[in-house]
């Protein structure tokens, strides 16, 4: 469903992304890992466009995300994506956040609007905030309802950019609750992630990356059972040791 | 030393004074600050934007106004206007504005570079996240302009807008240069026809003190109210 294929990204002379290739079938679970600065984050945006790119190509449901012709905001509109720093629009309650873009984008009346984003809200357990505004709430709350924003527009995949990472660490397990909820359900997801645990838990595979490269792609199992790269080995060592 | 002054001049003037003086200076006031804004936003967007040139012209635009005596260009404006009119329009005689409207545009588009600053640093002051999360969303660019960065940039910079208009309110009082009667004019008009200059001067400072003052104390009061919880 997702095509990434020899992606490279600069910013201006420094290169943050080399030759990037990896695909997502259908319904997979793709936890991208590695240490912070190697690129994680730059690729997952450069899959919805967020970020530009200059070589390479990246497809998404067939539909080529660097081609200018592309009408990105369609596209976009069909992959949700979950930021780390939540980004709910402060100055809408939590009902209007779910309902705008559903309004506004997709066209969608006002009272199926509501309606979704209140059979969303009681998924990710929060229907007693619909009228809070997100500031009321907090940082798992606002992350759970950032996901549930997103999957009101009916992605056919979702990006997740360290979605815990902004947490205090009593509220990661609400979050990632949520999402191996959704993996379960049979979303196709990219994450990335430090949380090893939900990735052993719930993804077909991992990508690693490390300074701009993926060095790494392989089955879960794989790459927690025998990491080809010392890369990789050295990172699991250092992040699995507590 | 009061003895000789005649108060009752004020109290004789006064439906003169704030009925035909106030009502120009108010009414003047809020139509400049309502198309300032518009203009202003506008201008800010243009200056923001990426699309090669516009946003130099919108930043020469800016630099150009905020570089001249605002009296200059009221005078430049009223005197200059009918004949570039007639000039365009092929007439055969300058085409009369009108005070009134010369002295709104002059205003509008002169308030409109400083409402451009203050609203281009309020689009500024929202993270670029907010802009990315619209966009992630499928937002175009003015959905997400309309309905998540300005509505924010607005909120934040409310207490300074207002503060620009009430230097806008004062600044209104140089249309007496071009022979306008507003609150200042009209003072203005019955000092010099009774002769009690400092009678009247002092009234209308007075005025002009209080209703900025009361101004600056609601603009504070309503900052704390529409602040957005973080």
């Amino acid at each position: 469903m997702i095509t990434i294929s020899k992606v490279s990204k600069w910013y201006g002379t420094m290169q943050v992304l080399k030759n990037c290739s990896t695909e997502v079938a259908k319904g997979e679970v793709v936890v991208v890992c590695g240490p912070s600065g190697s690129g994680k984050s730059t690729l997952i945006k450069c899959v919805n466009g967020l970020e530009p790119f200059e070589e390479g190509t990246i497809t998404v449901d067939g539909i080529s995300v660097g081609d200018p012709k592309t009408n990105l905001p369609k596209l976009r509109a069909r992959i949700g994506m979950v930021f780390q720093h939540f980004e709910l629009f402060p100055h809408l309650s939590v009902m209007r956040n779910l309902s705008l873009a559903q309004i506004k984008v997709l066209g969608r009346d006002a009272k199926a609007a509501d309606e979704k984003g209140r059979k969303l809200l009681e998924r990710v357990g929060l229907s007693a905030h619909a009228d809070k505004f997100p500031g009321q709430l907090s940082g798992g709350q606002q992350q759970r309802v950032a996901i549930a924003r997103a999957l009101a527009m009916d992605p056919i995949a979702m990006l997740f950019d360290e979605p815990t990472s902004a947490l205090d660490p009593e509220m990661i397990n609400e979050v990632l609750d949520v999402m191996v909820a959704l993996a379960k359900d049979g979303m196709t997801m990219i994450v990335v992630t430090h949380e090893m645990g939900f990735a052993r838990k719930v993804a077909n595979r991992v990508v690693f990356m490390d300074k701009g490269e993926i060095v790494e792609d392989a089955p879960t199992a794989d790459f927690f059972g025998k990491p080809r790269s010392e890369r990789a080995q050295v990172f699991l060592s250092k992040i699995l040791q507590n | 030393m009061f003895s000789n002054f005649d108060w009752d001049v004020i109290l004789r003037s006064l439906p003169y004074l704030f009925l035909d003086g106030m009502r120009f200076t108010i009414m003047l006031t809020l139509m400049a600050t309502g198309g300032g804004i518009v203009i202003g936003t506008l201008l800010a967007l243009a200056r923001l934007s990426n699309i090669p040139g516009l946003s130099h012209v919108a930043g020469a635009y800016v630099n150009l106004i905020r570089s001249m005596p605002l009296v200059l260009v009221i005078f430049w404006f009223y005197f200059l206007v009918p004949y570039i009119g007639q000039w365009i329009t092929g007439a055969s005689r300058p085409i009369q504005v009108g005070a009134f409207l010369s002295a709104l545009v002059t205003f509008t588009l002169f308030e409109a570079a400083y409402f451009c600053e203050i609203m281009r640093a309020g689009i500024q002051s929202i993270p670029r996240g907010q802009a990315q999360a619209a966009q992630a969303l499928g937002m175009g660019y003015w959905t997400a302009m309309g309905e998540i960065i300005l509505p924010q940039a607005f909120r934040n910079m409310v207490p300074v807008l207002l503060t620009q208009t009430i230097i806008l309110f004062q600044d209104t009082s140089l249309v007496y240069v071009i022979s306008v009667t507003d609150f200042f004019g009209a003072a203005s008009k019955v000092a010099q026809r009774d002769g009690r200059l400092v009678e009247m001067y002092l009234f209308a400072a007075a005025v002009y003190f209080f209703i900025s003052l009361a101004a600056s104390f609601w603009v504070r009061r309503l900052q704390h109210r529409i602040a957005i919880i973080r």
